[in-house]
């Protein structure tokens, strides 16, 4: 009796720390969509573009490019988290960084990099440069659970003869399932929403559901059938969430989290084809980069730094309104902002997830499933939907600066969740409950159990968050104020103007903003916490 | 540890974006424009100090997304004035009374040439024309001079073009070849510009600097605007008989705030010292008569003479039916 009482306590405390982050989605996120949304649906016609026959064929090759996408960076992506998870090789963390690169990049820059290969666009070019963007994510979601995984059973699975592959397959794989999960997840919803490749790589040919959204909100101003696509949208994104959801749900164990410093060995054996494999990975991650900064330096008249120097004007004749530099340092600002708040939701969250789920509360589902859906939902539908919601919080929300950081940390809070949470959940119960039969308060069970075995995850997921809020495109060009842009508003801008010095420019500025991430990258993981055998 | 205390001090330091703006002045006017509005710093500072006024720039996207925004916000504008509205769109700009009327004295100096009504509500602040660009070192002396050339066999796989369903361009050349061949004989012509290789690609960005043979690609014919010439000193031409008119707008908001102020802005949009920097600021061409174009434009990019147009309701009514015709026709 008492128990029941206690574990009911317990589960009315947790639903009530779900507040926050549900407060914060509802606020920047289910309002604005709502209220765009139910604006369409008001002026009639849904129906009617509901049984239009492309209707559904935008939804089917939306759904399948972003599919193909996924298998495509799940693929290639997990040879480079077994490297970074598990292989002691040297320049590792350049490595980690230069894996971060493509994410940060201007889908418009990459679009035009892959016209170069394939000079007419179609869908393989599609899937490629999706998977090209999200073989990050992969790459960090696997390799934070992966690097921490005991060896130990896998070693046994060895010991007792099992191949490599048949050790992998049922000892490893079943243990990184989660984070897999995960990882397809988000790359699934960001492939789904994918706006510029689509739109440059389709050769115009190729339509999915949000460049359409996009087009009937912005230049047809047809927001009925914007809003039958958007609940279309939402749909799919529902049902492949709650599909995700319900394969990770028994999947999820408690492994024994050990420190990456003793695991990680040098090769050895089979390990080196994967070694190789993910040598490969990274050197075709490479291949478009390699080109932006070879363009970055060519002109018509042979090899210059004019683009590099041109980074200290604000572009030729004043195409932009700050200089280059300073929109650099913006874009950090602004990135700090938005990691920062999405670090407090998105830490809560995770935590309070998984509070919930050991009460064995219900809302533990529908929290995560929320939580997920800025990454489904087209930025132009949030974008929109801010213009008729946020002039009713004080000051006029719509054209405030503070707009640009909270609409990133809207991206970026769902990625540090599902970076988080697998290696939360995976800290074994029993640790805790020992901690706290000592006598340790739960705040003290949370600092001196989870936070020490999942620390080293919550920098990884902090970085990795930095890093995709400096590229972040979508909602930024949408809110950001032309006295403040970020790197990628201005590089846009860049491209969107004749003369050879703007397109130069353009280039270094693309130059300029991997370095930066590379430096953050690097800087980030320099931050060690305490952590098992890390420290 | 006292190490991760500076780094992160310094973080929170760097930090805080929306930390330094300044107090809300009273006479500050919010100016609502598309992406590709610029202006000389030191000609706002001027204004600013002859008139008391801040200028507050707020970015929405290219003309149509602008269009779209100010209709859906026209109960609680987002500013005061706005400027970018382009002869597409006006309108519905007009139809849905986002502008106020305003009987600017300034425009009576050469943008009537280019009102869309009369009723004072839009006034035209600058022409920018979009025009075949043709890059002459890789057409060696053969060049196109009007639409019909380029469905000559000599012109075959020679042209890259816009989708007017996702470019602006795109459209604005779609809609002269409208005005030029009719609403009937424009898909005859589309045809023969299909069966002569014409390339179609999703923006500017990748017809001008990808495919342009001027920049990086093979196709010596592009679909640009009649002043990317001037940014390409004297490399390329515009054919001048292949223009469609596109005039960008500028009226004060009918829900403005500061609807005072706001008018003297619109005047100074109007007036000799903004419209005098316009060219050299947005590639555009000056609405206001008696304004001088910089030198090299003289040569390199003039205003096209005898461009193509259309009128704007018909252009709001047909836009649509038109692109999606355009879409089986081309890429069907």
């Amino acid at each position: 009796m008492a128990q029941a009482r206690a574990g009911l306590r317990s589960r009315t405390g947790w639903s009530a720390a779900a507040l926050l982050p549900l407060a914060f989605l509802g606020l920047f996120f289910a309002w604005p969509v709502l209220a765009i949304v139910s604006l369409g649906l008001r002026e009639g016609g849904v129906a009617g573009a509901l049984v239009a026959g492309d209707t559904w064929e935008l939804v089917g090759f939306t759904l399948g490019q972003a599919a193909a996408s996924t298998v495509v960076a799940v693929v290639a992506g997990l040879p480079v988290a077994f490297v970074l998870a598990r292989c002691r090789i040297r320049g590792l963390g350049l490595v980690r960084a230069a894996v971060m690169v493509p994410f940060v990049l201007p889908t418009v820059v990459v679009g035009l990099a892959f016209r170069t290969f394939w000079p007419d666009g179609g869908v393989l070019p599609i899937v490629l440069a999706n998977a090209f963007f999200n073989v990050a994510v992969v790459a960090r979601t696997v390799g934070g659970l992966w690097a921490h995984t005991d060896r130990r059973a896998e070693d046994a699975a060895r010991a007792l003869g099992a191949s490599r592959p048949r050790a992998f397959l049922s000892v490893v794989l079943p243990a990184l399932a989660p984070a897999v999960g995960s990882a397809a997840a988000v790359v699934f919803l960001f492939c789904a929403t994918s706006f510029g490749v689509v739109l440059v790589l389709g050769g115009s040919r190729y339509r999915t559901l949000e460049t359409e959204i996009y087009l009937r909100t912005v230049e047809l101003f047809d927001l009925s059938g914007a809003a039958a696509l958007s609940l279309l949208q939402f749909l799919a994104v529902l049902a492949v969430l709650v599909l995700g959801a319900l394969a990770r749900r028994r999947r999820e164990t408690a492994l024994s989290l050990r420190g990456r410093e003793e695991l990680a060995r040098r090769p050895s054996g089979g390990e080196r084809v994967v070694v190789a494999a993910a040598g490969l990975v990274v050197v075709a991650l490479l291949t478009p980069v390699v080109g932006l900064v070879t363009r970055s330096l060519s002109t018509r008249d042979g090899w210059s730094f004019a683009g590099y120097a041109a980074l200290a004007t604000r572009g030729e004749r004043g195409t932009l309104a700050v200089t280059g530099i300073d929109a650099a340092v913006n874009s950090l600002r602004t990135a700090f902002d938005a990691t920062l708040v999405a670090l407090v939701v998105g830490v809560f969250s995770a935590v309070v997830l998984v509070g919930l789920r050991r009460s064995g509360a219900r809302i533990a589902e529908v929290l995560d499933t929320a939580l997920m859906l800025p990454l489904g939902v087209s930025a132009v539908t949030v974008g929109f939907g801010y213009l008729i919601t946020m002039d009713a919080l004080p000051g006029d929300f719509r054209t405030s600066p503070l707009l640009v950081p909270l609409a990133q940390a809207l991206v970026v809070t769902p990625l540090i969740v599902r970076m988080v949470l697998p290696v939360l959940r995976a800290v074994d119960e029993r640790l805790r409950q020992a901690a706290a039969t000592l006598g340790a308060s739960p705040w003290r069970v949370w600092r001196e159990v989870d936070l020490p075995l999942t620390g080293r995850s919550l920098v990884a997921a902090a970085g990795f968050g930095y890093v995709v809020a400096l590229g972040e495109f979508g909602a930024t060009s949408f809110l950001a104020r032309p006295d403040a842009p970020t790197l990628p508003v201005v590089i846009a801008r860049l491209m969107s103007r004749p003369g050879e010095l703007n397109s130069q420019m353009a280039y270094a500025a693309c130059a300029l903003l991997m370095v930066v991430t590379v430096g953050c990258v690097l800087l980030i993981e320099r931050l060690r916490v305490p952590s098992s055998g890390e420290f | 540890m006292r190490r991760i205390f500076a780094v992160c001090a310094a973080l929170v330091l760097a930090g805080c974006s929306a930390g330094t703006s300044t107090a809300p002045q009273s006479r500050e006017v919010a100016l609502v424009t598309h992406d590709s509005f610029a202006v000389k710093p030191e000609v706002l500072e001027e204004f600013r100090k002859s008139s008391g006024i801040t200028v507050k720039q707020i970015a929405s996207g290219d003309a149509g997304e602008l269009t779209n925004k100010l209709v859906l916000t026209k109960a609680n504008p987002i500013g005061d004035v706005a400027f970018g509205v382009d002869s597409t769109f006006a309108s519905r700009a007009l139809s849905e009374g986002v502008f106020a009327e305003y009987a600017s004295p300034e425009a009576a100096k050469g943008a009537q040439r280019y009102q869309v009504d009369a009723t004072g509500r839009l006034h035209a602040v600058d022409v920018g024309d979009v025009c075949l660009n043709i890059d002459p070192a890789k057409l060696g002396g053969v060049e196109p001079a009007s639409y019909e050339d380029l469905t000559d066999p000599r012109f075959k796989d020679k042209l890259v073009v816009e989708n007017p369903a996702t470019s602006s361009p795109g459209l604005a050349f779609l809609l002269g070849t409208i005005a030029k061949f009719g609403e009937n004989g424009w898909q005859d012509y589309w045809t023969k510009l299909k069966a002569n290789g014409v390339k179609v690609v999703s923006g500017w960005e990748e017809a001008y600097n990808q495919e342009f043979s001027a920049t990086k690609g093979d196709r010596p014919i592009v679909v640009s605007y009649a002043s990317s010439p001037s940014a390409e000193g004297g490399k390329t031409k515009a054919v001048l008989d292949t223009c469609y008119r596109q005039v960008e707008y500028a009226g004060v908001l009918s829900g403005a705030k500061n609807p005072e102020d706001a008018r003297k802005v619109l005047d100074f949009l109007l007036g000799e010292q903004f419209q005098a920097q316009v060219a050299e600021q947005m590639y555009v061409y000056p609405s206001r008569e008696g304004v001088a174009l910089p030198e090299s434009w003289a040569k390199d990019a003039p205003l096209p003479p005898n461009p193509q147009t259309l009128p704007a309701d018909k252009v709001k009514d047909n836009r649509e039916a038109w692109v999606e015709q355009w879409r089986k026709l081309v890429q069907g």
